[in-house]
């Protein structure tokens, strides 16, 4: 379905997503026209579904950053369905994964400090319907991010 | 310091993170602004590095990258040079979006991507498991992904 300039055309977004088609077509060698109607069928088909800003929560206040892997009670057949609802509704839940393996869900959730982490562990976290387990791993530091996708 | 927020600029920051590449006349529009007015604030919040750049959100199947797999590492020996040692060796792997020192069961989370499960095989056996100082490793394979507009509300 892509095709080589396709994977160019992405590889050069990705790493510079403020490239408008214009800046695009200049990089990969093609008319403005065609590096637009290029990204507008890219758009189109799903395979960019969206390009969106980045959000420090630090500059925010937010510096408690935490990943919670849960298990959830598989006996309860919509165990999933309403855990992630509810996860939903807690407004520091940035993220919701997930996974085949050892953990059923990820949370990632910030946190102003950590009594404001504490708070929301106790009166919006543990409450959240069907937990079997909940173990958490305080973020220290970020190593790399936006690593290159080997396109 | 954290910057102060009204409620605009939080309305700003909701739809830009929905659609990074709205025009400031258009936010205008959204939040009753002028065009000039909504770009001062776009650009206020882009100065304080509230706005940190942009992220392109594929469809990673689409693209031939169909499985992504999050890693808890622990390593086997610690000290300085071990962390270094290991961070540096991680960091090189393409196939390794992100890596995050933490603090709990594991020592390190990594996000690694593959083409399928034979892919990610591959990179666990000869690139992963060959990491200096590597110890136990659990890995959970992605199935879903939802990124929410966070406390901006």
């Amino acid at each position: 379905m892509l095709d080589d300039t396709d994977r160019r055309l992405l590889r050069h977004l990705l790493d510079d997503p403020t490239l408008g088609p214009a800046d695009l077509a200049g990089r990969v060698g093609m008319t403005r026209a065609s590096a637009a109607r290029r990204l507008a069928r890219l758009q189109d088909t799903g395979v960019i579904q969206g390009i969106r800003a980045r959000i420090d929560w630090r500059q925010l206040g937010y510096s408690v950053e935490v990943s919670l892997r849960v298990s959830l009670d598989k006996t309860n057949p919509r165990a999933f369905e309403s855990f992630i609802a509810a996860a939903r509704e807690v407004p520091e839940i940035t993220e919701i994964q997930t996974f085949l393996g050892r953990v059923d869900v990820r949370l990632h959730i910030i946190a102003r400090d950590m009594g404001h982490y504490q708070d929301l562990y106790r009166t919006r976290v543990l409450t959240l319907p069907h937990i079997a387990d909940i173990e958490a791993l305080m973020h220290v530091a970020t190593i790399k991010a936006g690593g290159r996708l080997p396109l | 310091m954290s910057l102060d927020l009204d409620s605009t600029d939080r309305q700003i920051l909701r739809l830009l993170s929905h659609d990074a590449t709205i025009a400031a006349g258009a936010i205008g529009r959204e939040v009753g602004l002028s065009q000039p007015a909504a770009w001062r604030r776009i650009q206020r919040l882009e100065a304080a590095g509230v706005l940190a750049g942009r992220r392109v959100d594929l469809d990673l199947e689409a693209v031939g990258l169909g499985v992504t797999v999050f890693l808890g590492v622990k390593l086997a020996t610690k000290g300085r040079v071990s962390l270094e040692d290991f961070e540096r060796a991680v960091t090189a792997i393409p196939e390794i979006q992100t890596v995050e020192h933490v603090l709990g069961l594991y020592d390190y989370r990594l996000r690694v991507v593959a083409r399928d499960l034979a892919d990610f095989e591959r990179v666990l056996r000869r690139r992963i498991m060959a990491l200096p100082g590597v110890g136990d490793v659990e890995a959970n394979v992605l199935l879903s992904e939802e990124r929410r507009p966070g406390p901006i509300g």
